[in-house]
């Protein structure tokens, strides 16, 4: 699917925006893919608190960031999906695989982080007691399933370089232990998942990541007043189970 | 890159009123690849195959490709597309028109199942909760349907028809659990199912309403719901 390099310069002539906010994983994902590309763009910050017109205007469906506006075309939101278009309309090193099995299983592991290996973290973190203890052997098993991912004796999930599923895991490599300091809890040891805490070490050293990574202590502060709501999300998830029942027919 | 692998290497774990197994079936049809399906009855339990092939979510569907398990169904409709690029594709070539549409499939499948779900399990306010959700999921569609014929638009049938037709035999039953009608709220959307339903790929692969409304009924008695 690569484009022609006439319309590969139009498309970089066109200029890019990508709406975000401080602190935001998915925000970075998209981010990253810019730099890695050699693409420029212009970051527009949110106060999610306060949502302005623009963002209301462009992704009027989920009202979220990221949302990336390239040139006069309408919004393309939702982070995967811009990380995709991103590494489609534009040159420069690929993010996904070639292969089309390789491609499909990074968009699985994608998809995992961002729905149950993503939802058990938080319920490791947030509730307690018995429930809590469950939810670590689960996050701890997800987090073995990731690491899995990580092709043997490289640095990164796409290789020697950064690729789409690094981008779409970093958020273990770098929010996680922010988490996991206000809660009190440890999920990623270098014990427990070597190669996988290596692998975190890499991504946050890595010089582009760096540039659009949150600083690590303004996002402390900036998160550790909201534990509570973070208690209470983790509380609704747990009912909300109860009404999503994955049937036996898993349908 | 044309795929070394011949295609009657294909085989499909599914299970037959899955909107999620269709989406493979209705792609699988409309390239015209040849595979053989194994019926899954899940309601009896999950069979060695199909534990070792999804391990991790034990779902149905699995597509196996020369014994290679490739696991969600959005996902097996872009490998399909991927690792048999001289069919008619179903996603478009262009990024930007890519993106829309993988966006909108991602809409769908965040969207509609789970409430549509929550609409015939829940009663009082979380019923009602979940019917006003499944208004505005519908006048959304609806939306960004406009007055194409299909929402791959230029394209013609695409990426985000495969993932929306399969749930149009459930409207039926959203309808009634749901105490409104289709064509009122979203009549574009009713057009748009009722063309659907006349395209080959999607008539060979999907169950009437009745069939799903019956099988609705079935697992409300499994799970002791009234």
């Amino acid at each position: 699917m690569r484009h022609q390099s006439k319309q590969a310069l139009v498309m970089m002539s066109e200029p890019v925006k990508l709406i975000g906010c401080f602190g935001s994983p998915v925000v970075h994902r998209a981010e990253l893919a810019l730099r890695l590309k050699g693409v420029p763009y212009e970051l527009i910050t949110e106060d999610l608190n306060n949502k302005s017109e623009m963002l209301l205007k462009h992704n009027p469906v989920h009202q979220k960031v990221p949302v990336l506006l390239h040139g006069d075309r309408p919004a393309i939101c939702e982070s995967l999906v811009i990380v995709e278009y991103v590494d489609e309309a534009f040159d420069g090193p690929p993010l996904m695989p070639a292969d089309p099995l390789a491609r499909a299983a990074v968009r699985f592991w994608a998809s995992f982080m961002d729905k149950e290996c993503r939802e058990s973290m938080w319920m490791a973190l947030w509730t307690d007691g018995e429930e809590q203890a469950g939810a670590i052997s689960a996050a701890k098993a997800n987090l073995t399933l990731i690491e899995g991912q990580l092709p043997e004796g490289k640095r990164f999930f796409g290789g020697d370089t950064i690729g789409f599923l690094d981008i779409a895991v970093s958020w273990i490599a770098h929010w996680m232990e922010i988490f996991e300091e206000i809660a009190g809890v440890r999920l990623l040891t270098e014990e427990g998942h070597p190669t996988l805490y290596r692998w975190a070490r890499e991504y946050t050293a890595n010089q582009t990541v760096r540039l659009c990574l949150p600083d690590r202590d303004r996002l402390l502060a900036a998160l550790a007043p909201s534990r509570e709501i973070f208690v209470s999300i983790a509380k609704t998830m747990s009912t909300q189970k109860q009404y999503s029942v994955c049937w036996i027919c898993n349908i | 890159m044309a795929s070394e692998k011949s295609s009657s290497d294909l085989t499909l774990l599914d299970f037959w009123v899955s909107p999620f197994g269709q989406r493979v079936r209705i792609a699988l049809a409309e390239k015209s690849l040849p595979y053989e399906y194994v019926e899954e009855d899940l309601l009896a339990g999950k069979s060695d195959r199909l534990l070792q092939s999804n391990p991790v979510h034990k779902k149905i569907p699995v597509l196996l490709h020369g014994g290679k398990p490739v696991n969600e169904s959005l996902i097996i409709v872009q490998y399909l597309d991927e690792a048999f690029p001289d069919t008619p594709s179903l996603l478009p070539a262009d990024p930007y028109a890519r993106a829309q549409a993988r966006f909108w499939a991602d809409y769908v499948d965040k969207k509609v199942y789970d409430c549509g779900s929550r609409l015939w399990k829940l009663k009082g306010e979380p019923q009602a909760q979940a019917r006003a959700e499944m208004l505005e999921i519908l006048k959304t569609l609806e939306t960004e349907l406009g007055d194409k014929e299909f929402f791959g638009g230029e394209h013609g049938f695409g990426f985000v028809d495969a993932a929306f037709a399969p749930f149009t035999p459930w409207f039926m039953s959203y309808e009634k659990y749901g105490e409104f009608k289709v064509a009122e709220v979203a009549p574009k959307i009713a057009a748009w199912a009722e063309r659907v339903g006349k395209r080959e790929s999607v008539a060979k692969s999907l169950y009437s309403p009745d069939k799903v409304y019956d099988f609705i009924g079935v697992l409300k008695k499994m799970y002791g719901i009234e």
